[in-house]
């Protein structure tokens, strides 16, 4: 028994290294390489967007169309099932007659509801505090649909098409606003802001709340804002001026 | 007993050796033929480690630019589609990866969705 247990080690340990020897440069495994990072999401930055309704025109849609060009989505004449990353939205004071128009997308939450309920974590917010869905692992049960307050994400029925090289988009998931991550990334305003600036009445500002000399920090200081249903408690990155 | 052992050992070791360069050589394998890169003589890493490792080289910058917002690593899903585009007929004659990618992973029965969401068209087309 002693000899038989013997006989098998040494059998081992040839037989090791005749497959060592066969398979000398062969690499079995190997993870991902090093990232040569030239940006990075700044956990010190929380980036948000200022709204003034005051300037806002019910006829003007420049950010919703300048959304759609730089991200690839369109409507097919389907408002129930159709895309919708950012949307005009007109208020009326049914007792003086008052109107309001507004845009109202992803606001960016600090404690977004929909990652709470995102079963497989695809829904998240990065360290700037931008709240993204990672498509990757997104398995299109729209739970995060149901949990937004502002009615931000849609849910991709219809298969995509002539997708922007920077942003993907398919069937079956769910999708929103992203803060126009990669243009931030790469240091320039979203394509929203820059379209209000140019073609719109420019009332949209963008920056970091967490910097006190920034320009969206000394409006906040001057004017009153307020969030849309701060009542939940959930710190939306987005604040509207003169509602 | 430990004789046999060992022979039989350095034989299956010495029969990988010949059957996998045996395998290469033979013509009636339908071995795929990946067409070369439009720019550029050298991919971010050697040809055999592309081959074999791209997919943990993708996954791995997918996460650090999905959730940490880090860009312009080496590697990039759009790097692939810029060097390697080749003219498509299932797009009119557009430049998209598809064909390039299709070479090996229908001879390997990989099915990829990549480009389900993501564009597999080049920016600049002919």
């Amino acid at each position: 028994m002693i000899n038989a247990d013997l006989n098998r080690r040494d059998f081992l340990q040839k037989a090791t290294t005749a497959t060592v020897a066969v398979a000398t440069g062969v690499v079995l495994y190997q993870t991902g390489g090093t990232a040569n990072a030239a940006t990075r999401a700044d956990a010190t930055k929380r980036w948000g967007l200022l709204i003034d309704t005051n300037g806002c025109d019910a006829g003007c849609d420049a950010c919703v169309g300048a959304c759609k060009d730089e991200n690839g989505w369109e409507g097919s004449g389907n408002p129930t099932t159709d895309p919708s990353w950012i949307r005009k939205v007109n208020l009326k004071d049914k007792r003086t007659g008052a109107t309001k128009s507004l845009p109202v997308m992803c606001q960016h939450c600090e404690n977004p509801p929909c990652v709470d309920v995102c079963p497989t974590t695809a829904s998240f917010k990065r360290p700037d505090g931008i709240v993204l869905v990672d498509r990757h692992a997104c398995i299109g049960c729209r739970y995060c649909i149901m949990a937004c307050p502002y009615g931000a994400r849609s849910f991709v029925h219809e298969p995509t098409k002539n997708q922007k090289p920077h942003m993907p988009r398919g069937m079956g998931t769910v999708e929103s606003c992203t803060l126009c991550t990669h243009r931030i990334d790469e240091g320039r305003l979203p394509a929203c802001v820059e379209a209000c600036s140019t073609k719109g009445n420019a009332v949209m500002t963008f920056g970091d709340l967490n910097d006190k000399n920034s320009d969206i920090s000394t409006q906040l200081a001057k004017h009153v804002t307020q969030r849309l249903r701060d009542d939940l408690g959930l710190e939306p990155g987005v604040l509207y001026g003169g509602l | 007993m430990l004789h046999r052992f060992a022979f039989i050992g350095l034989m299956v070791a010495v029969l990988f050796g010949t059957l996998s360069s045996s395998y290469a050589q033979e013509s009636s394998v339908p071995v795929p033929h990946p067409a070369k890169a439009l720019k550029g003589e050298q991919c971010v890493e050697p040809a055999a480690d592309m081959r074999r490792f791209h997919m943990q080289y993708l996954e791995h910058q997918r996460d650090d630019t999905m959730r940490l917002g880090i860009r312009g690593n080496k590697y990039s899903l759009r790097g692939c589609v810029e060097c390697h585009a080749t003219p498509d007929e299932k797009a009119d004659g557009a430049l998209t990866v598809r064909g390039f990618c299709k070479e090996c992973h229908s001879y390997a029965a990989v099915t990829i969705d990549c480009f389900s969401c993501h564009t597999g068209k080049a920016e600049k087309q002919p």
